[in-house]
């Protein structure tokens, strides 16, 4: 997990314009000639682009000339009309929001995602620059990985002098329990990431190194499937590298991490936080791309020095664990003890040899940006080097002689927290007020070795896509690496970042930042890795299929998926049936039904036992997400649920929960009832795409199986809770009988079978009974028989009896039941009706009890 | 002197556990002038797995596994451990601890810098300026270092009142400093944030006291469980100098070392993640006889 893609606020006008001034320099938002009519095709004129004097633009040179490996690119731009641009916009945020892409899941449970925000244009990066920078990151890989050799074992950069201790030892980032490790095969890093600027002389320079759990690789995946989408012919014209090769390279070097080199991919799981997490999406999205589990740390077990998974059937041996947790969330027992999102014993099992981290826990350490300023002397010592990407000019102030410059001339300076990035936001000294910068400086001075000072940087802006024109805006690249062999590929591309603003310093993508997609320019040759691959890949017709690896936790979350969206279902059908009855002229014939269907909502939870009148409750019904029972609070449920399990989602499915979501809003403004009734059937249709998508497009795994497990189990209890409530009501006055048949979808059904108003006894028997109705709670039962003879069995221990029992208890019960002797008992009916479906109903919720204690528990069963 | 140890700790879960996780530090130290010729730990229930390191402070941690429901874990660590007295150092020799400070402070390594380590704020010891005040008057210009460490030593132990029900683990230490109340940990910890917020290296000691004194000598407070004081860096040649402020006196033959780091967090005697425990109890209970005499 990292804490965000946080950027320095780095650059400024300062130089080229006070910031006084109120007019932005090249922010070209009114129409140029106002007076004149539009010429259309309104085309976007590159000349129309302004960029900075003495600052390093992307496309256009100090001359005003494009360069060279944009011309391509930007000749398309010429072609392109603002309706061009404005349409690939809506294209951009139509596959963003299908293909769910977000920064922040959830706030809360229940809370609003954050959409991604991807720029239309691209990033283009010469082959020039590409190699350089290629070079300047296989270089500092390797020479992270050894500083952290040595600070984790010998410390000898203390010993001989490279490195003051201070920097080591008051550094928090420094573990102290990973001491004495050796990381199998002498890595710590195995991916990496690096923020990189360039300068006004067009030199590009390290901003910051993120080395523990560097996240961004999937949104810079995702950024390119969109973009080659949108920019399709232009891209496929243009030289542009793909992707593909490099994260098939990353399968494979994380497979090679494997100590006991298994066949199959069952040992090698992504390790991430959960839904909460900010960068959750990535984690779900490479998970699925690599085709490797998404977990998280509470699925971990260690037994016996090893990591287990926690699997449906039983403990798995994990060999490689790919993180996304930061180093001190990992292990309660040695790390952070607070920490809820870690295993306890994961250290000592890394210690113990039995598994591949990626990254090795403490790799934290050399994301200290204290450690800049001794980078070229650690790159001579260590790999006898010169350090060939510089850092950004960084003075740390634990040393007495930097502190006095800092403190000689303040305003020269952006202060950043030493050791812990993100830790605080950087402080520009000259910004701060006379009484603030006497503060900000006592404070440095308190604690020096906490602090770096940074100069002041003109970064390099990029032509970025406003809605009206081009503006050019500064930009951070964050380039990818893997390692590969004793060295680190890079990724030919990255996740780009510009300022939300002209005149604003970069931000972080949490308050606003826009991302791009980031085109390396290659010779056109076909890549060889991907070449090689299509010719030596083996042909297995049907491989032989290892046991499912299903986490218990995502069982769960599956099982819980299938019952919630039933129960929103029920909700949404039971509110559709009251609603068409509040409205029109039949209002007043129907005023019988509504009371009935008043009690059936109570039933359901959707309204209180004490209810102060339907009306009134309706728009919370509808809006209310912190309302128990509301229509989204089920469906923040059923969508946190899913998003838990995103890595067993096709991403078709996804498309539909996303879509169930936007459907679900009611617009804003007063509540109207022909909207909400709209709502409703939109959502019913839905539900039914998902449930159709679920029987027609998902493999018939164990995960499916829970999926329909909660299904069906919820469609009993509903079908009998409704059906037990509304046989008390119907004592007095049948008409309710209608609205349930309605409620339980079997009113065609009905008709078909009976051409006649819904009497009693019938309508029991469809809803209970009768096996051909898919409604009905018999057809539920006989698919909970039949999946549950195929539920999993763990470590030979056949853990299906109880449940089987259970189900088969349930079934001969109601095959018992007699309707026609009770319809024989006259008033007697209603009750014994009644005890039976809430008989029924206690011993499903006991099946439910067993089902999560035999599967999602995992008490102490032994491992493997 | 030569002593018996015997730690027993006990655990009582609300609920049983199903797996645990433990990290036990109960092997006392070698050192110059300690040894530990015989030591032995009983886990019961027995554990799965057991695996001895190292760690960066170079107290010997045993890691553990608990399989299987389980209400209740018990340690018992016998130890037999051989303590001579250390030569007695004049205070007063040792050099002006404004020295000792810059020599920690250097960017060179050396036995002062790599001591720097423990001059930082740690997970359970802050440093500010509320501490160096209160140091002040125990630290005048050009002081010999132990002098300053024996005359704060003494203070801590008259200012503040031994009081076990006035904190508990999780009070923080600037609390104590301002309550003037606690026990044997609060007040090492509160030397220790002293000390390093003068920029002194000091580092947090865990052990023994002998159970019951040689006749006609008091009972030290603090015998009946694990004991703590700390240790402070003095120069290059009188090395690292122990303090009990709780008892006020420079520890010799009477304490047995156990365990040392930054702070109570490094040197835990017992260390566990649980799952399904509930609510817990812990039971301590530590025996320091002398050896057949």
């Amino acid at each position: 997990m990292e804490n965000g893609l946080t950027l320095a606020r780095f650059w400024r006008y300062s130089v080229a314009q006070p910031p006084t001034d109120p007019m932005p320099t090249f922010a070209v938002q009114q129409p140029r000639h106002p007076l004149e009519a539009p010429q259309p095709p309104d085309n976007i004129h590159l000349a129309a682009y302004k960029t900075e004097t003495g600052v390093y633009d992307e496309m256009v040179d100090s001359r005003g000339r494009i360069r060279p490996h944009w011309q391509t690119f930007a000749s398309y731009l010429e072609q392109c009309s603002k309706e061009d641009h404005d349409f690939r916009v809506k294209d951009v945020q139509r596959l963003l929001r299908d293909h769910g892409v977000t920064y922040n899941i959830y706030e809360d449970a229940l809370g609003t995602s954050r959409p991604w925000s991807l720029d239309i244009l691209p990033f283009i990066v010469s082959q020039e620059d590409f190699s350089q920078v290629q070079a300047g990151i296989d270089q500092r890989g390797r020479l992270l990985n050894a500083i952290l050799l040595d600070l984790y074992g010998p410390q000898r950069l203390l010993k001989d002098g490279l490195l003051p201790p201070r920097l080591v030892h008051a550094n928090p980032g420094y573990l102290r329990p990973v001491l004495g490790v050796n990381p199998p095969g002498g890595r710590f890093i195995f991916t990496m990431g690096c923020d990189l600027v360039r300068d006004a002389s067009g030199r590009w320079q390290v901003l910051a190194d993120r080395a523990q759990a560097p996240s961004g690789h999937g949104y810079a995946l995702e950024n390119r499937i969109i973009m080659a989408d949108v920019h399709a012919e232009e891209f496929n014209a243009s030289k542009i590298r793909r992707l593909a090769s490099y994260y098939e390279m990353k399968r494979e070097m994380l497979r090679s991490l494997a100590p006991r080199h298994r066949h199959g991919e069952s040992g090698i799981l992504m390790l991430t936080p959960g839904p909460y997490n900010e960068t959750y999406f990535e984690h779900a999205f490479q998970a699925r791309y690599l085709g490797f589990p998404l977990v998280e740390g509470a699925d971990l077990t260690v037994r016996d020095r090893h990591l287990l998974l926690k699997t449906l059937e039983g403990l798995r041996r994990v060999d490689v664990a790919i993180r996304h947790v930061d180093d001190v969330y990992c292990d309660p027992l040695e790390l952070q003890s607070e920490s809820l999102l870690g295993t306890a014993g994961l250290l000592e099992a890394w210690r113990n040899g039995s598994i591949a981290l990626a990254n090795g826990l403490g790799s934290g350490l050399v994301e200290t940006p204290a450690l800049h300023p001794f980078m070229p002397g650690l790159c001579r010592h260590l790999l006898g080097e010169e350090l060939l990407l510089p850092c950004v000019p960084t003075w740390w102030c634990g040393q007495r002689r930097e502190l006095d410059m800092v403190l000689a001339d303040p305003d020269r300076w952006v202060i950043k927290p030493a050791f812990i990035r993100g830790s605080r936001d950087p402080v520009f000294l000259s910004d701060l007020d006379a009484e603030q910068k006497k503060r900000m400086l006592e404070t440095i001075q308190a604690a020096p070795h906490e602090w770096v000072a940074q100069e002041v940087l003109q970064l390099s802006t990029t032509p970025t896509w406003t809605g009206a024109s081009l503006e050019a805006r500064c930009l951070v690249w964050r380039a990818f690496a893997i390692s590969q062999g004793e060295g680190f590929a890079t990724m030919p591309g990255g996740l780009c970042r510009v300022s939300p603003e002209p005149k604003r310093w970069l931000v972080t993508m949490r308050s606003g930042g826009i991302s791009k997609d980031t085109w390396v320019v290659g010779d056109g040759s076909p890549d060889p890795y991907y070449e090689n691959l299509r010719r030596q890949q083996p042909v297995v017709i049907r491989p032989a299929r290892p046991p499912s690896g299903v986490p218990s936790r995502v069982a769960d979350h599956l099982f819980w998926l299938g019952r919630y969206a039933e129960r929103l279902e029920a909700a949404v059908r039971v509110l559709r049936s009251v609603m068409q009855r509040l409205s029109g002229e039949r209002s007043q014939m129907h005023s019988h039904e509504v009371h009935g269907c008043i009690a059936l909502m109570t039933h359901l939870g959707l309204i209180p036992e004490e209810n102060e009148g339907l009306l009134e409750q309706l728009p919370a019904i509808f809006r209310d997400a912190r309302r128990q029972g509301s229509v989204p609070e089920l469906l923040g449920r059923l969508r946190y649920n899913a998003a838990a399990a995103r890595d067993r989602l096709s991403d078709d499915m996804w498309r539909l929960i996303n879509r169930l979501d936007r459907d679900a809003r009611l617009p804003a403004g007063p509540f109207s009832h022909s909207m909400a009734q709209g709502v409703l059937d939109t959502l019913i249709l839905d539900l039914a795409a998902i449930a159709g998508m679920q029987q027609e497009n998902m493999t018939r795994g164990h995960g499916w199986r829970f999926l329909e497990l909660g299904r069906r189990m919820e469609r009993a209890d509903t079908v009998l809770g409704l059906v037990g409530k509304a046989t008390l009501l119907s004592s007095e006055d049948d008409s309710l009988l209608t609205p349930l048949l309605e409620i339980c979808d079997s009113t065609m059904t009905y008709r078909r079978l009976h051409f006649a108003r819904p009497t009693l006894v019938p309508v029991l028997d469809l809803l209970l009974l009768n096996e051909i109705n898919p409604r009905s709670v018999m057809h539920q039962f006989q698919i909970l028989a039949k999946q549950a003879s195929q539920l999993p069995v763990a470590h030979g221990i056949d853990l299906t009896t109880t449940p089987r029992m259970q189900i088969g208890g349930l079934q001969s019960d109601l095959t018992a039941m007699n309707l026609d002797a009770l319809s024989k008992s006259g008033a007697g009916i209603q009750a014994s009706v009644s005890t039976f479906t809430h008989k029924l109903m206690a011993d499903l919720e006991r099946l439910s009890d067993t089902i999560t204690e035999h599967y999602f528990s995992h008490a102490s069963r032994k491992p493997s | 002197m030569r002593y018996q140890i015997t730690h027993r700790t006990t655990y009582s879960y609300e609920s049983p556990v199903t797996v645990g996780h433990y990290i036990a530090r109960l092997e006392p130290r070698a050192l110059p002038f300690q040894e530990c010729p015989w030591h032995e730990i009983t886990i019961r229930p027995t554990p799965m797995q057991r695996a001895e390191r190292a760690d960066s402070f170079g107290n010997t941690c045993v890691y553990f596994e608990i399989e299987g429901s389980h209400q209740k874990l018990e340690v018992i660590a016998r130890s037999l451990v051989e303590v001579a007295t250390a030569p007695i150092f004049d205070p007063g020799e040792t050099p002006a601890w404004e020295s000792v400070r810059d020599a920690c402070r250097a960017d060179l390594s050396s036995a002062a810098t790599l001591a720097g380590e423990l001059v930082f704020a740690s997970p359970l010891i802050p440093v500010g300026s509320v501490f160096a005040e209160y140091a002040r008057p125990s630290f005048p210009a050009q002081r010999p270092v132990l002098e300053g460490v024996c005359d704060l030593n003494r203070r801590i132990h008259e200012d503040f009142i031994f009081d076990p029900a006035a904190t508990d683990f999780a009070t923080p230490v600037e609390q104590v400093l301002k309550k003037r109340r606690g026990v044997c940990q609060d007040f090492a910890q509160v030397m220790i944030a002293c000390l390093r917020s003068l920029g002194l290296p000091a580092r947090y000691v865990s052990g023994y006291l002998e159970t019951l004194p040689p006749p006609g000598q008091p009972k030290m407070i603090g015998a009946d469980a694990s004991h703590a004081w700390l240790s402070v860096y003095c120069g290059e040649s009188a090395g690292w100098m122990d303090a009990d402020p709780t008892n006020n006196v420079l520890p010799s033959n009477r304490h047995v070392t156990v365990a040392w780091g930054r702070d109570f967090s490094d040197v835990s005697p017992l260390r566990g993640v649980t799952i399904g425990a509930g609510e817990q109890w812990l039971q301590v209970a530590v025996d320091v006889l002398p050896d057949g005499e």
